[in-house]
C-alpha cells in the first residue's frame, strides 16, 4: 500500500474522529436521544412531534433543568428505515444517553433486544407491539401509552355506552390497514366479539391506503353495521372518513383509533364542518387549553417570537409533549432516588416504573407504569367532531383489562 | 488493487487465470484484511462499528443483486423480498428447531434461491421494463403472502425474535463480536462473486447480458443460465435477510419493503453495474453518506441554527446534499464509483509520465 493511501486514511480517520470524538458528557447534564421521521413514509407525525419535544425540553431547561440538571436532546431522523434506527442508537450510546425515543414499530421491534443488552430504557408511545407492555419480558422497553389491543378494547367499551350499554345481537365492522399493526387488535376484538355477544367483521383496505371503496360499500350497503372502528394510518383515515360520509354513513357511529384522529386527518377529508360527529381516541390531550401549552407560548413570547406553528395539529404536538413530560418525569424520579447523583439506564428504568398520577393537568393521562405492566394501564381518551370542532367525548378510561392482560400473558 | 505491474510475465494457464496475477496484489489484499480484523476493530469505538456492520451486509445483498443485475442484464426490484425469505426461513427453523446459524443461514439463502428461481422465470420470456414489473409483483406477492400467513409470520405482528448467534460456546451480542460475524461474511460473499464472475458461468452471464440470442446460438442455455443468475442472486439475498435477521434479533418484513429494494438497485448503480468493487464502493456510499452528511451538518450547522431549528434542518439537507451527490457523481462518471477509481488508478498507473 502505498504511503499516500496510508496518509489519506489516517487522514480520514483522524478527520471523522475530530468531528465525533467520545462525547465529553458534561456533570449536571442528562442527554437524552430521540430518533424521528421527518423525512420518511410518517414524516406528516414526525415534523410535527419533534418541535413539540424539543419545546417541552427547552421549556423544561429555562426552568432550571430537573433537580439542577440540564436536558440535552439528539435528534437523529431515521426515516421510518430500520437500519439508521439502530446506527441512531448506537450514536446514542456513545454520546451517553441514558433513554432512546425510539420511533416506528419496526425499528422498537429490532432494537428491543439491543435496548435490554446496552440498559437503555427506550419508548414507543402508540406504536409498536402489543406484548411489549410485559415488563418482564422486554424489561428496557417501556410502550407508555395505550397499545392496539388496549385501544381495541377501548373502542369497543365506547361502542357499547353509546349504544345503550348492550352489545348483544348488534355489529360492528373493523376496517383496517392490511399491516401487522393493523391486524393487531383483531384478536382483541374477536375475542370480545364472543363474549359481549355482537358480530364482528373484518375489512382489510391494502397498502397504500388510498382506495377502499369497495370495502366502505360493502360496510354501508352489504353488513349495514351498528358501529364502526377504524384503525388507518397516514393518508388513508381521511380517506375513509370521505368514503364513509358518501356511502351515507352517519360518522357519529365510527370511532378511529390513535393514527386517525389528528386535525390534519380531519382537515384533508374536508375539514371539521365536514367532518361532524366523528370520534377518535387520543392517548395525549387535545387543544391548547393545558397550562403547559401556555407555558410553552409564554416561553416563546418572552424570546419575542410566534407560538410554534406545529400547535396547529394540536394532536400530534400534544403528543410530543406527552412523551418529553414522561421521560423527563422518569428521570426526575432517577435523580431523586440516587439522591442527586447522575442518573444511569438503569436508574431511569426504575424512575420509569415509578410513574403514578403524573397528569401534567389532563394533558397526560393516569399513567401508573409498574415494573409488570409498562403501558401503564392502557388509558384513552375519546374526542368527538362536534360544531366544528374537538370536544371531549370521555374523561381518560381504561376497557377490558382482563381481557388485554390474557393476551398479553398467552403470547409471552 | 493499488499497485504497479510492469515486469510480470506470465507462464501458465494457471498463473494467467489466477484471482490475484500479481504477487504484490496478494500483499495488498492480506494488508487490507489486516486492517479490517486488527486495526479497525481494535482502534474503532462500538458506533463506528455498528455503522460499519450496516455497511457489510447491504454488501452481501448488493453483491447479489449485482450478479443478476450488472452480470446478467436482467433487472429486479424484488431483492428485498427475497431478504424477508431468507429472513423468516432462518427465523422459524432457530425458533422452532433450534437450529444454530450455520445451519440456518445456508437454508436461509437456500429457500430464497429456490423462490428465486421460480420469480426468475418470466424473465425467459420478457426483458427489461417489462420484467422490472414481474419482479415487481413477486416483491408485493411475498409481501402479502408473509403478512397473511401465520405459519410463517408467526402470528399477527409478523415478526419472529431468534436468539443472538452463538459461536464455539459465546454468544455474539456486541458490535465488536457482531462485527466479526458479518465481516466473515461479507468476505466470504465478496471471495465468492470474485470466482464465480471468472468462471464459465459468469462468462455465461455476460455474454447473455451483452446480446442473448448470440449467446444461445454459440451454444449458452438460455433458461439454465438465467434461471441460475436469479438463483444466485436470490441466495445473496436470503443470506443478507439472515444476517439482517441475526443483527437485529428479530426478522420483521417491515424491513424489507419495496424501498429497501430500490435502495439496493441504486446502490449497485451508483457503485457500478458489473463490477465486484462496485457492489462494495455502492454499498458503504448509499450507507455511510446520509451519516457523514449528518455529522457535518450537525459540526457546522451550528453556526446558522440553533439547536431545536438544526434538527429540522439537518433532516432536510442530508437528503437534499445526498440526492444531490448521486447526480453528481452519475453525471461526472455515468458508469459509477468503480469506473471512477479505475479512471484515478489508470491517471496514476503511468504518472508522473502520462504520455
Amino acid at each position: 500500500m502505498s504511503k499516500r493511501v496510508r496518509l489519506g486514511i489516517s487522514f480520514s480517520l483522524g478527520l471523522m474522529g475530530l468531528m465525533l470524538g467520545p462525547a465529553i458528557a458534561q456533570d449536571k447534564e442528562v442527554v437524552i436521544g430521540l430518533q424521528c421521521d421527518r423525512t420518511g413514509a410518517t414524516q406528516i407525525v414526525g415534523t410535527t412531534l419533534c418541535p413539540a419535544y424539543h419545546d417541552y425540553v427547552a421549556l423544561v431547561n429555562s426552568k432550571g433543568g430537573i433537580e439542577g440538571y440540564k436536558i440535552k436532546v439528539i435528534e437523529i431522523d431515521n426515516e421510518y428505515k430500520v437500519p439508521p434506527a439502530m446506527e441512531s442508537h448506537e450514536r446514542f450510546k456513545m454520546e451517553g444517553a441514558i433513554i432512546d425515543g425510539v420511533y416506528g414499530t419496526p425499528q422498537i421491534a429490532a432494537l428491543n433486544k439491543k435496548l435490554e443488552e446496552d440498559k437503555i430504557l427506550g419508548t414507543s408511545p402508540g406504536f409498536g407491539t402489543a406484548a411489549a407492555a410485559d415488563g418482564k419480558k422486554y424489561p428496557y422497553t417501556f410502550p407508555i401509552a395505550a397499545s392496539y389491543w388496549s385501544q381495541g378494547a377501548a373502542a369497543v367499551k365506547f361502542a357499547k355506552d353509546k349504544l345503550g350499554g348492550n352489545l348483544k345481537g348488534k355489529k360492528i365492522a373493523y376496517l383496517y390497514y392490511d399491516n401487522p399493526a393493523g391486524k393487531e387488535p383483531i384478536a382483541v376484538l374477536e375475542d370480545l366479539a364472543a363474549t359481549e355477544g355482537f358480530e364482528l367483521r373484518t375489512f382489510a383496505v391494502p397498502a397504500p391506503g388510498v382506495e377502499m371503496a369497495a370495502q366502505v360499500l360493502d360496510i354501508t350497503g352489504r353488513f349495514k353495521p351498528d358501529y364502526v372502528i377504524t384503525h388507518l394510518f397516514g393518508r388513508s383515515p381521511s380517506v375513509s372518513i370521505k368514503e364513509l360520509k358518501g356511502k351515507g354513513y352517519p360518522l357519529s357511529k365510527v370511532v378511529a383509533l390513535v393514527w386517525g384522529a389528528a386535525e390534519a386527518d380531519i382537515n384533508a377529508a374536508g375539514g371539521f364542518g365536514a367532518a361532524e360527529g366523528y370520534s377518535c381516541m387520543q392517548f395525549a390531550g387535545v387543544g391548547h387549553e393545558y397550562p403547559v401549552i401556555t407555558e410553552i407560548n409564554a416561553m416563546y413570547k418572552a424570546q419575542g417570537k410566534e407560538p410554534p406553528k406545529e400547535q396547529a395539529n394540536s394532536v400530534i404536538y400534544n403528543r410530543g409533549v406527552f412523551q418529553a413530560a414522561v421521560h423527563l418525569e422518569a428521570v426526575r424520579n432517577a435523580i431523586k432516588a440516587k439522591g442527586g447523583a447522575k442518573p444511569t439506564g438503569e436508574d431511569v428504568k426504575k424512575g420509569m416504573e415509578q410513574i403514578k398520577d403524573f397528569t401534567l393537568d389532563g394533558l397526560v393521562p393516569p399513567l401508573n407504569i409498574t415494573p409488570e405492566d409498562h403501558e401503564g394501564g392502557g388509558w384513552v381518551q375519546i374526542w368527538t367532531i362536534k360544531g366544528g370542532k374537538f370536544e371531549k367525548a370521555t374523561e381518560w378510561f381504561q376497557a377490558y383489562r382482563d381481557v388485554v392482560r390474557k393476551h398479553i400473558t398467552a403470547i409471552n | 488493487m493499488l499497485h504497479r505491474e510492469s515486469g510480470v510475465f506470465k507462464t501458465s494457464y494457471a498463473a494467467d487465470m489466477a484471482l490475484y496475477p500479481l504477487p504484490i496484489a496478494r500483499w495488498t489484499v492480506a494488508a487490507v484484511l489486516l486492517i479490517f480484523v486488527v486495526v479497525l476493530p481494535l482502534s474503532l469505538q462500538e458506533y463506528y462499528l455498528s455503522v460499519i456492520n450496516l455497511v457489510l451486509i447491504a454488501i452481501v445483498g448488493a453483491l447479489g443483486l449485482n450478479i443478476l443485475v450488472g452480470y446478467t442484464g436482467q433487472i429486479s426490484v424484488g431483492h428485498a423480498a427475497f431478504m424477508s425469505v431468507g429472513a423468516y426461513t432462518a427465523a422459524n427453523l432457530a425458533v422452532h428447531l433450534h437450529l444454530p446459524f450455520w445451519v440456518t443461514l445456508p437454508a436461509g439463502g437456500l429457500m430464497a434461491a429456490l423462490i428465486g428461481a421460480i420469480v426468475g422465470i418470466p424473465s425467459l420470456r420478457i426483458k427489461g421494463l417489462y420484467l422490472a414489473i414481474a419482479t415487481l409483483a413477486s416483491q408485493l406477492i411475498i409481501e402479502w403472502v408473509i403478512n397473511h400467513t401465520p405459519a410463517i409470520s408467526g402470528g399477527a405482528q409478523a415478526s419472529i425474535e431468534v436468539p443472538r448467534p452463538t459461536v464455539f460456546g459465546v454468544e455474539l451480542k456486541t458490535q465488536g463480536e457482531l462485527y466479526f460475524f458479518l465481516l466473515a461474511f461479507a468476505v466470504a460473499a465478496v471471495v465468492a462473486t470474485l470466482n464465480i464472475v471468472r468462471s464459465r458461468i459468469g462468462r455465461a452471464f455476460v455474454a447473455i447480458r451483452d446480446q442473448d440470442i448470440a449467446a444461445e446460438i454459440i451454444g449458452i442455455n438460455i433458461f439454465r443460465y438465467k434461471l441460475l443468475s436469479f438463483a444466485i442472486s436470490s441466495f445473496y439475498a436470503g443470506v443478507c435477510g439472515v444476517l439482517y435477521t441475526y443483527y437485529f434479533g428479530i426478522a420483521n418484513y417491515e424491513a424489507f419493503q419495496i424501498v429497501v429494494s430500490i435502495d439496493y438497485l441504486a446502490m449497485i448503480i451508483i457503485g457500478g453495474l458489473g463490477s465486484v468493487l462496485g457492489s462494495i464502493l455502492g454499498a458503504i456510499f448509499v450507507t455511510m453518506l446520509p451519516i457523514a452528511i449528518r455529522i457535518v451538518v450537525e459540526a457546522f450547522g451550528g453556526y446558522f441554527w440553533d439547536t431545536a431549528a438544526l434538527s429540522a434542518v439537518a433532516a432536510s439537507m442530508r437528503l437534499i446534499i445526498f440526492g444531490l451527490l448521486i447526480i453528481i457523481f452519475l453525471v461526472v462518471e455515468p458508469e459509477g464509483l468503480n469506473r471512477l477509481w479505475r479512471n484515478i488508478r489508470n491517471y496514476f498507473r503511468v504518472w508522473p509520465f502520462s504520455y
